[in-house]
């Protein structure tokens, strides 16, 4: 290796580094000693290098955060209610309406733990089985602390006294067209059985706003031809729904439900236990719609 | 050939005889010491290379497996155990040949152990024999199907060794058999994942960060002494001390990372392969790029085994 070779290594490597200290103080300072206490507060398991099992680490947090506090308070303007429902430790599952086409909902009620529950909380969610094959996403929603959704990761969490979210309806809600808004679609039976195999409460959540983010139709000839499980549109440029309209959001946290019940019951006693969570989602909306005033204010 | 006998040897009554295979490789070496410590064990080695730095008191015949003179050394009936390690893993060997070693030896060993009533098997696997994937849970458990040999057909061996092996401790009821099944060891051993990181300037997947497990060389032997034990049968899952993204194991021991696009890096590597500047296999870059990471609570519980090296200190392990 020549001399100037090694310099052009050496100059290239510390222009690296001093880009990274600078996003990385950029960082700090934008978010303010207020993240670094919520941060601190946070009850997360890690090794001596910062990580935890699922690839969780506090310092990648930061970058994601700043996104995530600018996005609930300045372009969704997030009013939480029911936060004090929350309890401050122990193990939880989450259970959410999913809408929207793009995830934010997850996002929101995410941030919402972090910043207003006290002590804050990390709510974990469940990425799609797809997403560890892309790059980039693979990793950094772990670091974000994401997990790829199977009942063993789950399991094994809520036994570490960790918080989930889940929405139950999976797909059929996230991809549902503008006309179905607000009408839960149909609950799976997984969240329960875990809940009863953990002896975790339920806590419902009801997201308003994120049903009218991207008022979308349905596609279905188009998804057919290109073989995708379904191709939303919306009525503005690009017309493929990625960024969603700055409506309101508003959170709306129930009190912990609670079941008892063997894990292994037929699916009609399941049934029967989680039409009362999305019964208590819906009326959840239900007020919640009755008390907005505006979709965007 | 061989040297030492244990039969013209005033040795204590109680000790166990223990042979190892593939005794002469870096790792066999390590085992071979670890055991040779412990007085309760005398050690007896099979391997085709000669055995350097052999302590006097160790008995090291260099013969083929498949041959009669490993017959020969099972036919006193004395040996208490075997710990299987010969498995071959030369990326550049004939598959035939790799093939009609590792399967071919490992069935002439279990038909020794029925034949000569050895009480004790123990099989070193791996644990990357469930294969890495995008749709693994993060800590698979013991239970888990085995399916690294899906995607790569040279993990096929290993596989079918673990399968063997299990389908023994089936069939051979009365012989206590115990497969084991660590994460990557790390170490002056010459396996895929030391010497991926013994690398100067590390290829990575751009994009691309599993979490991924370790251990050290020291404690894969500590837990193959656990698994001496009498009492111990079964498969059990060997961790380290933690798990860490593949990207904080390379900062630790501050290496160049070199991130290439995973969908250029099968033609780079193939060539790189071809040309013979590169030892890894094409196929093995999914270790690099989906985790492949299991639960080892069961060994913690039933075998007593806990790691004694730090994550420092295990991934320190491979510079020696």
């Amino acid at each position: 290796m020549t001399p100037l070779f090694a310099l052009d290594r050496l100059a290239a490597v510390s222009a690296g580094q001093w880009l990274k200290s600078r996003v990385s103080s950029f960082v700090d300072k934008r978010l303010g000693p207020e993240f670094e206490a919520r941060s601190k507060a946070l009850a997360v398991r890690q090794n001596e290098y910062g990580y935890d099992a699922f690839g969780f680490s506090r310092h990648s947090l930061r970058y994601a955060a700043l996104l995530a506090r600018w996005l609930y308070r300045d372009y969704f303007r997030t009013e939480t209610h029911g936060i004090e429902n929350v309890p401050g430790s122990g193990r939880l599952l989450f259970v959410s309406n999913h809408s929207g086409q793009l995830p934010y909902d997850g996002l929101v009620i995410g941030t919402a733990l972090f910043l207003e529950a006290d002590p804050p909380r990390m709510a974990r969610s469940m990425v799609e089985r797809f997403v560890p094959t892309l790059p980039f996403a693979s990793y950094l929603l772990s670091r974000f602390g994401q997990i790829t959704g199977t009942p063993e990761n789950c399991k094994r969490l809520l036994e570490d006294e960790e918080a989930i979210l889940v929405f139950p309806e999976g797909a059929r809600g996230i991809s549902k067209p503008f006309s179905k808004r607000y009408q839960l679609q149909d609950f799976g039976l997984g969240f329960m059985r875990l809940a009863l195999e953990t002896n975790t409460p339920i806590v419902p959540v009801a997201v308003i706003g994120a049903e009218e983010q991207a008022p979308a139709v349905n596609v279905k000839p188009l998804a057919r031809v290109l073989g995708l499980p379904s191709l939303p549109v919306v009525p503005y440029p690009p017309f493929i729904p990625v960024v969603p309209l700055p409506v309101r959001y508003r959170l709306y946290f129930g009190e912990p439900l609670y079941f008892e019940g063997d894990p292994d019951d037929d699916d009609e006693v399941l049934e029967e236990k989680v039409r009362a969570v999305r019964n208590r989602i819906q009326s959840m909306l239900h007020l919640g719609l009755r008390a907005r005033k505006h979709v965007f204010w | 050939m061989s040297s030492g006998n244990r039969h013209d040897r005033s040795s204590p009554a109680e000790q166990l005889n223990i042979v190892i295979t593939g005794i002469a490789g870096r790792f066999g070496r390590l085992v071979a010491r670890t055991l040779h410590r412990d007085e309760r064990f005398r050690v007896i080695g099979i391997d085709r290379r000669p055995f350097k730095g052999k302590p006097k008191d160790v008995e090291h015949h260099q013969v083929d497996l498949r041959s009669k003179k490993a017959r020969d050394v099972f036919r006193q009936g004395d040996v208490d155990a075997l710990v299987h390690l010969g498995m071959m893993h030369a990326p550049r060997a004939k598959s035939e040949e790799l093939f009609s070693w590792n399967i071919g030896g490992t069935a002439k060993l279990f038909e020794y152990c029925l034949a000569y009533h050895v009480p004790k098997v123990v099989v070193l696997s791996s644990a990357n024999v469930y294969g890495p994937r995008p749709d693994n849970t993060q800590f698979l458990t013991e239970e888990a199907p085995l399916l690294a040999a899906q995607a790569f057909p040279e993990m096929r061996d290993l596989v079918e060794i673990d399968h063997m092996a299990s389908s023994f401790f089936w069939k051979a009821r009365d012989i206590n058999t115990t497969i084991l099944r660590p994460v990557h060891i790390l170490g002056r051993v010459k396996n895929a994942p030391s010497n991926y990181l013994r690398l100067q300037r590390v290829p990575t997947l751009l994009g691309f960060d599993p979490m991924v497990q370790m251990i050290h060389e020291n404690d894969a032997a500590g837990a193959i002494r656990c698994a001496l034990a009498p009492q111990a049968r079964g498969i059990y899952n060997i961790t380290g001390p933690g798990e860490l993204p593949l990207s904080a194991v390379l900062d630790e021991l501050g290496r160049q990372r070199v991130p290439v696009p995973h969908n250029m890096a099968r033609a780079l590597w193939s060539a790189a392969w071809r040309a013979g500047v590169s030892s890894f296999p094409v196929q093995e870059f999914d270790f690099i790029r989906y985790v492949c990471m299991v639960d080892g609570s069961r060994a913690h519980r039933d075998l007593g085994y806990r790691p004694r090296y730090s994550l420092r200190e295990t991934i320190r392990a491979v510079e020696g």
